[in-house]
């Protein structure tokens, strides 16, 4: 089977900034693929490489086996969701979701009759007279959505789509947007900063750091089996140990819920401060030196700031990891 | 111990103190004493003059003694539709057209460059080629442009030196169009129209492609539109309120111009000539008065319809 995208050797400089550096990497079909990463990682510049806006400085990029360089957006099958969604102000809603259509000589009528339908696909039937100015930020998401989905992309590519919306909302469109990639088959491309999001939402995961990806893998691998410190830091504030803590000659990253308080045994530890945080208490700890984080079910009554408790883990917690960036 | 701050700071000294506090409390004083003296000078003497002038197109001059008479009519106007004066209309209203039209497409490119690609010093260099020219005298340009395009000039000389004299004499030949020389053909004004007025095109085409996110362009470019398409559909739409506001000037300037086509081109008068004439040499007020209607209820049509339109609904 080809693969959906597949980037090899794939390097885009701007001056003497790697934005992307020497990136090699494999989207299946049908992937809902998350690209991970803090700004200025290269995760954007990747989904820009892929639909074309950038062109590599080296490397080649193939969408479904056929090699893009020097294909201009405009011919290419994939459709971008963008951060700012990117609506055309002087068009109706209508409009703007038959724009693809239209651009590509669709009859009018066949093309709104398509356009509503995308409309309804994300829970906007009967929107379209309305103007960009009078949506809501998650309708014009939904909007943004309907305009590329109605193309039937063999690609979707997602430029951090939920970042400008409230908490709320963001958790509702995590499960329709996968739901909705589920129900259309099509490749998923989603650019995120955000780690919840991509554990939850991701098949697959590319954590990038400096241009580079530091480790692909499914989100158990990413949170469980981190391979770097980097891995283990950016994705779910783990607990990151040098090698003479542990006494095993290699860094090692240890979950904040893997920590427990027992009564003996154990290590000694001082509690530095602890919050609040709803369901559970972050407890930051002090143990020989070492910061420690700590995740307690909020059932438990949290131990006093400056008070000495010990603490335990299961040596199965501690996961070694190869690569010491 | 720190000293503590009083909770209330004592009033400013003097009389301006007095004032800031007291205007401070009555913004709606502060608004009228701002707003009276431009409203004034907009009501009184801008519109006044305005009404003045309107009035007095609906007055007649008698033939005999060259009077004006102060009995309401239409005479005057009726006097604007006999052939040498339509021919006056006609003549100044397709000229300000195609002025517009041409700085218009000059205007976009340029305005497209300075709104996309020009960052820092570039775009210092752009502004600076922009308005440059409005710093020297408008005399001085038209009067520069007339030694160019002149028989003797150094535009004849040029094409003489590429050997393409033929062609310009060709084009010479051609009626309405040509002339004598470039200098005397509408052709030349039309140039020195151009020249003259494009500054203020520009500036607000380039204002308005400013304001649109460069991520609405790649938009229709992943949407499948070819640049041509993203030009016709998302650009020229976006940038149509700058277009209007600049053509609102190219053409209303050149409507009411009376230097330009007298120094440059055929003989033959535009609207702001025959203005100059009637109300001076001629001493017929209430002509004169007509004339000036027209370009004003152009506009007004011209902005009518420009709404209509929607060119003003991505404001």
């Amino acid at each position: 089977m080809t693969n959906a995208v597949s980037f090899t050797a794939v390097s885009r400089h701007f001056g003497s900034v790697r934005a992307v550096d020497d990136v090699d990497l494999e989207i299946g079909e049908g992937e809902f693929f998350a690209m991970l990463g803090p700004s200025g990682s290269g995760k954007t510049t990747c989904l820009r490489l892929i639909a074309g806006f950038e062109q590599p400085t080296s490397g080649q990029i193939r969408i479904f086996g056929e090699a893009v360089e020097g294909i201009p957006p405009y011919r290419r099958n994939v459709n971008t969701v963008f951060q700012d969604y990117a609506l055309f102000p002087h068009l109706r809603i209508i409009d703007n979701v038959a724009y693809g259509l239209m651009v590509r000589g669709v009859g009018r009528a066949e093309r709104h009759r398509l356009a509503e339908e995308a409309l309804a696909l994300v829970e906007l039937p009967g929107y379209g007279d309305r103007r960009t100015g009078q949506l809501s930020g998650g309708q014009r998401q939904r909007v943004a959505l309907a305009r590329a989905l109605v193309n039937k992309p063999r690609v979707l590519l997602l430029d951090e789509p939920l970042g400008a919306l409230d908490q709320k909302l963001r958790e509702q469109m995590q499960e329709e947007l996968k739901s909705l990639q589920k129900a259309l088959g099509i490749t998923f491309v989603f650019v995120t900063h955000d780690q919840g999001e991509a554990l939850s939402m991701a098949d697959r995961i590319a954590v990038f750091n400096q241009g580079r990806i530091m480790q692909v893998g499914s989100p158990e691998d990413i949170y469980r089996r981190p391979n770097s410190r980097f891995v283990a830091d950016f994705v779910g504030a783990s607990n990151v140990l040098p090698p003479d803590f542990t006494g095993t000659g290699k860094w090692s990253s240890l979950r904040p819920e893997a920590i427990r308080l027992t009564s003996s045994g154990g290590k000694p530890a001082r509690v530095a401060w602890h919050s609040f945080l709803g369901g559970q208490t972050r407890v930051v700890l002090d143990s020989q030196g070492q910061r420690l984080n700590m995740l307690l079910p909020s059932t438990e009554p949290a131990p006093q700031d400056g008070a000495t408790v010990r603490i335990r883990w299961n040596d199965q917690d501690i996961h070694l990891m190869d690569d010491d960036r | 111990m720190t000293v503590q701050a009083a909770i209330v700071s004592p009033k400013r000294v003097g009389p301006a103190g007095e004032l800031s506090d007291s205007l401070w409390r009555n913004p709606r004083f502060l608004l009228l004493l701002l707003l009276t003296p431009p409203l004034l000078w907009l009501g009184v003497i801008y519109l006044g003059s305005l009404f003045a002038l309107l009035a007095q197109s609906f007055f007649s001059i008698d033939e005999f003694s060259g009077l004006i008479n102060r009995e309401p009519t239409l005479k005057t106007y009726r006097e604007l539709f006999v052939p040498a004066n339509l021919d006056i209309l006609i003549r100044t209203v397709s000229m300000a057209a195609m002025v517009t039209i041409a700085a218009a497409a000059v205007a976009f490119p340029v305005a497209y460059f300075a709104a996309r690609y020009a960052t820092g010093r570039w775009k210092a260099v752009f502004y600076l080629g922009i308005m440059l020219p409005l710093w020297s005298s408008y005399l001085v340009k038209v009067y520069a442009w007339k030694l160019i395009l002149a028989k003797e000039g150094i535009l004849n000389w040029l094409v003489g030196k590429l050997h393409l004299t033929w062609l310009l004499d060709a084009y010479l030949q051609a009626p309405l169009i040509g002339g004598n020389s470039l200098s005397v053909s509408y052709t030349g004004t039309f140039l020195v129209f151009l020249y003259v007025w494009l500054p203020f095109m520009i500036l607000p085409v380039q204002a308005s492609l400013e304001r649109v996110p460069a991520s609405l362009i790649e938009a229709s470019g992943d949407l499948g539109a070819a640049p041509g398409q993203t030009l016709r559909h998302v650009l020229l739409p976006l940038a149509l309120p700058g277009i209007v506001a600049g053509s609102i000037f190219t053409f209303s300037l050149t409507l009411g111009d009376y230097i330009i086509p007298q120094i440059i081109g055929s003989s033959r008068l535009f609207i702001g000539q025959a203005v100059y004439a009637h109300q001076g040499t001629a001493g017929n007020i209430p002509l004169a008065a007509a004339f000036t209607v027209v370009p004003v209820l152009i506009m007004g049509i011209y902005l009518y319809a420009a709404k209509r339109l929607g060119a003003f609904d991505a404001l």
